[in-house]
């Protein structure tokens, strides 16, 4: 008889213990062919997306897939291997490869060593990151939340494109001086851009630990309002615009900002903006990195079993603080935020967690506070053009609107800006008092819209 | 060091039958083992040794003319059974959103075996050796004063694929892709200025280690260190139109942004309009012949290009290796296309379809996509034609919208070019245009003496997300009125 492809789920504690087991087998395995540290990051994946466009399902995928890596010390020799062959002989092949590697490795002079339980706790503490309904989604389920997001489409007379993505992993760390960490996390994610037959586009979107929380019906209305809303744009000449940004688009400032700046390698190497007591951002702007709000994807640990600390990155607009990895953190004197990657890591540690705080201002007075300026639903591309000043470039996307006397008087073509992002938050002059929950480059983001004083946009396209 | 064919070959069976006899019209199965090896040295010390190995299996099937895939780490047949099971069941899934049936082109069944042509095979060349090559080549870059950091990268990746279908298909590859890179970087209060060789992100090709050994890093090292430090007392670029060339190592970008990805059919049918985004190259367009650029410009993708890292025997549905003209003395002329899209415009699949590993599907993906040089001027001979203008080199930044149109580069150098020589540096440059109106102010295009097969191991597409390595032959080009210097300073 063939299977229907039904997998018997292990419950998370248990996937979480099997792979902690794992990797303690690897570990020891490490140490008794000659390791003087070893860790053993081991991550389990079982992930499905359902993809759509011109409102039909086009793609639709499935994966089962484990990864070990192994961080092998001898000295201050360090080889990372890593492998997805995970029965014995994978690991075997795996432990005497990285144990013949070792010795071939460059001494790095300030190895610090790996990150001990002082760091942090030796069990980090639970976070709400589990959802059934996620880990057990099936092709149906999705399909059932595509069919409803196509059906606001149909509603509207245009056509919907995005996807619905369900995940179901578990990640365990271990390390040879007392480093145990394991957890089960699930994620979802809903997109969807609607594209008018009148050349309107429209956008949403939705992140989340439970599957079951994304309404993909009110988010198939919400894009396919907006795109019905920007049919028939009009070209607006480039130049200095008031703007209130959608969280789309805040999730992008977020994500750079960490990226370029509230990262400790960033600080030590001289590219960073950032300077401790700094003030970059309008009072209205409060960021932190926080791994255990669950308003966001929560994350217990990072990816060296460091507990994550809460990070507050730019308090009232003032430069707070940065994340540090364990590397990173010994050059500094201090001790690992719970930022670290997978080994190996030239690029640091970095704030996969951020939480804009929200303000005091409804969105529809975001809008009502523009005299003249544009409404801009979501960027596009976006890429550095200068890291230490923070100065980016990208387009508008799917939905950017005129407003005078505080009302949307109609759709606008999108348009290239070239802006420095602190030149963005020191502007800010309006934070939305809700907020969102959605995925960025960099991980999980909760922002809320913002108004910001002047955007130069330095080109437009025609569309 | 090839995988056990025989084993393979049970287990494709396996999947296939099973996917058949739960009514699947169509089925493909990839078994892949991807073996990767990085070198990163920062400022003289060794960052980080990775030597990675994965392997698995996916399913693709039709059911109902819709599409199901699933893939799996565990190669044994009672896990075929259970992925070829749950692709067919995601099928089903999709069947209850579907609007157009999928019909595919009828491509002869593929047969055989494709390896790159490696002279030196780098996962033999010991790990040391590697290391001491990359050293040698950052401490040269470091030693220059005023360089605050450093950084040095090699990686080798080598792939083996299996493909079987239903309809007898059963191929075997071997692709073998390397590249290295040193980096500098000098910085000053708020300027941070960088120089890479050989270009940004890494020289890359399929070949063996005898293409590390060319691109002799340790020699040039330090003239490019210097020259970053150079630059952060360098004018900053100001504004303007201008006369611009642009070198092989930014110009091979420009070609992936504005004539590969929208030349992509999946992106003309809007299926990555979600994500990535569409294009402006509506089928319309092919069939009135649009002008997309000079009478200078003609840009193919080809699959059998040597060195080109979108080489190989055959793409991911099983269609051979070719070359497919898009753009014939400036006229759009074709796609990148699949079996899927080919059929909707009339044709046959150009063999475009790409996976990045054993647990993604494939999609259509550049293969070697190149500006064929133009006969008469080298490129050094365009330089020296040029009374008024701009050198721009090695990429720095990019981005362009969802349909390819509105584009903006950053470089990390530009030179002056004055009565026909490259004079002073200018700092953060930048230019930005719509991309037929640039392509069509293209008048010089370097000759085969300056053309050069460059890539990219980063092109990313696709949800869940791809990485795909492509290729770009490319000789350099002069094109006219551009702005440049955009932004506030």
């Amino acid at each position: 008889m063939v299977s229907d492809g039904t997998v018997t789920r292990a419950a998370p504690e248990e996937a979480a213990a099997e792979a902690l087991g794992l990797a303690e087998d690897v570990l020891g395995r490490a140490m008794r062919v000659g390791a003087t540290e070893a860790e053993v990051l081991v991550t389990t994946d079982d992930s499905a997306l359902t993809r759509f466009a011109n409102s039909e399902i086009h793609q639709n995928v499935a994966e089962s897939s484990r990864t070990v890596n192994l961080r092998f010390v001898a000295g201050k020799r360090i080889a990372v291997m890593s492998s997805g062959r995970t029965d014995v002989e994978g690991i075997r092949s795996l432990v005497n490869r990285a144990s013949a590697v070792v010795r071939t490795c460059e001494e790095l002079e300030d190895w610090a060593g790996l990150p001990k339980p002082a760091d942090g706790p030796a069990r980090v503490p639970q976070v709400a990151a589990w959802s059934e309904i996620t880990a057990g989604a099936t092709p149906e389920l999705r399909a059932e939340a595509v069919r409803a997001v196509i059906a606001a489409a149909d509603a509207a007379g245009v056509n919907a494109y995005g996807s619905f993505a369900t995940s179901a992993e578990a990640i365990a760390v271990a390390n040879s001086v007392g480093i145990r960490s394991s957890q089960s996390r699930t994620s979802s994610q809903l997109i969807t851009v609607h594209m008018s037959p009148d050349g309107g586009n429209g956008y949403a979107e939705a992140a989340a630990t439970d599957a079951s929380t994304i309404d993909a019906a009110a988010l198939g209305r919400e894009a396919a309002a907006k795109a019905k809303a920007s049919d028939n744009a009009v070209g607006l000449e480039p130049g200095d615009y008031p703007v209130v940004l959608e969280e789309y688009a805040v999730v992008d400032i977020t994500d750079y900002l960490g990226f370029l700046g509230f990262s400790a390698l960033a600080v030590q190497e001289g590219r960073s903006f950032y300077e401790a007591g700094r003030k970059v951002g309008s009072d209205l702007v409060s960021v932190v990195d926080d791994g255990g709000d669950a308003a966001g994807l929560p994350m217990a640990f990072d990816y060296e079993g460091v507990r994550k600390q809460r990070v507050p990155l730019l308090e009232r607009g003032v430069c707070q603080g940065i994340v540090y990895d364990s590397q990173t953190a010994a050059r500094a004197g201090t001790v690992s935020t719970g930022h670290g990657l997978p080994a190996p890591n030239p690029y640091g540690p970095f704030p996969l967690n951020s939480v804009m705080a929200a303000g005091t201002t409804s969105r529809e007075d975001l809008v009502a506070g523009l005299d003249r300026g544009l409404l801009v639903t979501r960027f596009h591309y976006t890429n550095t053009v200068h890291p230490k000043l923070a100065i980016i470039t990208g387009m508008t996307r799917d939905g950017t609107f005129l407003v005078e006397g505080g009302k949307v008087v109609g759709p606008v073509r999108n348009l290239r800006f070239t802006q420095s992002y602190l030149d963005a938050i020191a502007g800010v002059s309006a934070v939305a008092s809700t907020r969102k929950t959605l995925k960025g480059f960099l991980g999980s983001a909760v922002v809320p819209a913002v108004r910001i004083d002047a955007w130069t946009f330095t080109g437009a396209t025609e569309h | 060091m090839s995988p056990d064919t025989s084993e393979h070959r049970d287990l494709t069976d396996r999947a296939l039958n099973t996917a058949q006899a739960l009514g699947a019209s169509y089925a493909d199965v990839r078994v892949v083992r991807r073996r990767e090896e990085s070198i990163t040295v920062k400022t003289g010390k060794v960052e980080g040794v990775a030597l990675g190995e994965t392997e698995g299996f996916g399913v693709r099937v039709l059911v109902g003319g819709a599409w199901g895939f699933a893939s799996s780490h565990r190669l044994d047949l009672a896990e075929a059974d259970r992925v070829a099971g749950l692709a067919v069941r995601i099928a089903k899934a999709s069947a209850t959103a579907l609007r157009r049936p999928v019909v595919l082109d009828d491509r002869p069944p593929a047969h055989g075996t494709f390896a790159t042509p490696v002279e030196e095979d780098p996962f033999r060349i010991p790990l040391e050796s590697k290391i001491a090559d990359l050293l040698e080549a950052d401490k040269r870059a470091s030693s220059v004063k005023g360089i605050v950091f450093t950084e040095s990268m090699y990686a080798a990746q080598r792939e083996w694929k299996t493909f079987a279908a239903t309809d007898g298909s059963f191929t075997e590859q071997t692709i073998t892709h390397i590249g290295s890179a040193v980096e500098a970087n000098a910085i000053k209060g708020d300027e941070h200025q960088r120089r890479s060789y050989p270009d940004a992100g890494g020289g890359y090709r399929a070949a063996g280690y005898e293409f590390i050994r060319g691109l002799d890093l340790a020699n040039h090292a330090e003239r490019y260190a210097e020259e970053a430090v150079e630059l952060l007392t360098a004018p900053q670029l100001p504004p303007g139109r201008r006369t611009i060339i642009l070198d092989p190592s930014q110009l091979y970008l420009q070609i992936h942004e504005s004539c590969g990805h929208p030349t992509e059919l999946d992106r003309v049918f809007l299926t990555e309009a979600s994500y990535a985004g569409t294009s402006f190259l509506t089928t319309d367009k092919l069939d009135a012949g649009f002008r997309y650029g000079s009478d200078l410009i003609t840009i193919v993708a080809d699959a059998t290009a040597p060195h080109g890292m979108g080489t190989f025997g055959w793409d991911d549905e099983g269609v051979a290796a070719q070359s497919v003209p898009l753009i014939q003395n400036g006229i759009l002329v074709g796609y990148l296309s699949s079996r899927e899209t080919a059929p909707r415009i009339g044709r046959q699949s150009g063999g475009a379809m790409r996976a990045d590993g054993w647990n993604r599907i494939p999609l259509i993906r550049m293969t070697n996509v190149s500006l064929m040089p133009v006969p008469g001027m080298s490129l050094d001979d365009i330089v020296a034609d040029t009374d008024d203008g701009l050198y721009l080199a090695s990429n720095r930044s990019w981005s362009i919208d969802d349909r390819r149109l509105n584009f903006q580069f950053a470089t990390e150098v530009a030179y002056e070019i004055k009565g026909g020589k490259r004079g002073r540096l200018y700092k953060n440059p930048t230019y930005t245009g719509i991309t037929y109106e640039f392509w069509r102010s293209c008048d010089a295009v370097g000759d085969a003496s300056s053309w050069v097969m460059l890539g990219t191991p980063n092109c990313g597409k696709g949800e869940p997300g791809q990485v795909g390595h492509v290729g770009h032959g490319v000789s350099g080009a002069r094109f006219q009125n551009v702005q440049v210097g955009v932004g506030k300073w």
